[in-house]
């Protein structure tokens, strides 16, 4: 089980910010999210564009503000599960929480913030008929293990990055390798798709475009696909053991809509009066996946909901204590692994 | 303020006929977030950078639209429900000559 004093749910900007407000406090914090990676939309859909309204920043790019998050807060030791979703939540007789991943990973915490952004990520399935039957059954849209498609005959459809490095990657893996894109363009590193050519070329992966994959035969596992190239009358039929849709993440709200939180919009009502609190006490909503009158879906709105939402958590963790705000260039921020950063001290010293 | 006429087929089926600001820097998918045509988190996933595909339309009338950029056309290769006339409609601008444009919403995916 793991304890924390905020237990994020989404490692997104508005999540990442809150570890260091929350470390100003002397607040512990742990991070859960679906992505492998921290930064949620910033690292996952749009790292290389620039953003123009973080305050201070004249322009930084997605992915350097969550390096620069990341760095903000690395003294104060945040705790990841990454590439989990967070899937249920139990209120305990203490008015904590205990939330669990889909994978089974427990986390305690008494204060539980929610800065899901959209929700999480999941993969977007093609309309295919039979489909869910063969999910686990030949079909899978994402790789978790490669060494389950050795010296297997795999399909692999998509035009973006992951179908091209996937495609590579099994090259040297399965008995055969085919990738099914519906353009003749690839939308990709340019390296990728240099290497998909030079292994067309050698014979080691199988290219058929503009084709889309238009139907699944089998049993109880998937024995074929039936591709449909443009242009052609008759349909191809592949026999495969394995069909690996890579077709991109959408985000969805997910489990989180079962919570008992107050939804409205697809997003999670709150009290922009006070902190950022829900309809359940102790669990917060910050960022992109709350609501309240004239809400704003902006980075910079996210730091300041986390900002208020960790002064609350301070008092609702420690309900007895006096707490007054302290400036960053008064306090220095001490990290929890005992480093210090604080402003030079002036030297008064006679001139003689 | 110059303002002009959409016709926007939900994704129910609802036809909308809808007043468009051209002064105002607002996308076709503005314009349906702007008059609730679509639930909140359904459309606009990625704020207007062709990189979600949420916006999917299919253009109706004959107008003459912005040709489409390397972005949508890479996105829309790999979206559902693509037809011939799909297009993004966070591509799409509010001009004075789409005035009568007719779009209908694709299914979300």
């Amino acid at each position: 089980m793991i304890k924390t004093d905020i237990l994020i749910i989404g490692a997104g900007p508005t999540g990442l910010f809150a570890v260091f407000e929350a470390g100003l406090l002397q607040l512990k914090c742990h991070l859960i999210d679906a992505l492998p990676q921290a930064g949620g939309q910033c690292s996952e859909i749009y790292p290389k564009k620039p953003i123009y309204d973080i305050p201070g920043f004249p322009e930084v790019l997605a992915g350097d503000l969550v390096d620069n998050l990341m760095e903000q807060i690395k003294a104060f030791q945040p705790g990841f599960t990454l590439g989990e979703r967070a899937e249920t939540i139990e209120k305990q007789e203490d008015g904590s929480f205990i939330v669990t991943t889909n994978k089974g990973t427990k986390h305690h915490a008494p204060i539980v913030a929610i800065a899901g952004g959209l929700g999480s990520f999941e993969p977007r399935k093609p309309l295919l008929e039979n489909l869910s039957k063969f999910e686990d059954n030949g079909v899978a849209y994402m790789i978790k293990d490669p060494e389950v498609y050795r010296n297997k005959k795999v399909v692999i459809a998509g035009g973006g990055d992951s179908a091209l490095d996937w495609s590579i990657f099994l090259a040297d893996v399965a008995a055969e390798v085919t990738l099914v894109h519906r353009r003749n363009e690839f939308r990709g590193a340019l390296d990728s798709v240099e290497k998909v050519q030079q292994l067309k070329n050698a014979g080691k992966i199988n290219l058929i475009t503009p084709a889309e994959i238009v139907g699944l035969k089998g049993g109880d596992t998937l024995t074929a696909v039936e591709i449909k190239k443009t242009g052609e009358e008759e349909n191809i039929v592949l026999e495969v053991d394995n069909f690996i849709a890579l077709f991109g993440l959408s985000p969805k709200l997910g489990p989180i809509a079962d919570w008992g939180l107050e939804i409205e919009k697809n997003a999670i009502k709150v009290n922009n009066a006070l902190d950022y609190q829900t309809n359940i006490p102790g669990i917060y909503a910050i960022g992109d996946v709350n609501t309240y009158p004239g809400k704003l879906k902006l980075i910079l709105c996210g730091f300041h909901e986390a900002t208020l939402m960790c002064q609350s958590a301070y008092q609702k963790i420690y309900p007895d204590k006096k707490y007054v705000m302290k400036y960053t260039t008064v306090g220095g921020v001490s990290g929890f692994d005992g480093t210090k950063k604080e402003a030079p001290k002036a030297v008064v010293k006679a001139i003689e | 303020m110059s303002d002009i006429k959409l016709k926007i087929t939900d994704r129910e089926g609802v036809l909308h006929e809808v007043d468009a600001p051209t002064d105002m820097n607002m996308n076709l998918m503005e314009v349906v977030r702007s008059y609730e045509l679509a639930p909140e988190g359904t459309i606009g996933i990625c704020g207007g950078m062709a990189m979600c595909a949420s916006c999917q339309c299919y253009v109706k009338s004959d107008h003459e639209l912005p040709e489409m950029s390397d972005d949508e056309d890479a996105m829309l290769a790999e979206a559902f429900n693509v037809e011939d006339n799909s297009r993004l409609g966070c591509q799409i601008h509010m001009t004075p000559d789409l005035d009568g444009l007719e779009v209908e919403l694709a299914p979300e995916s």
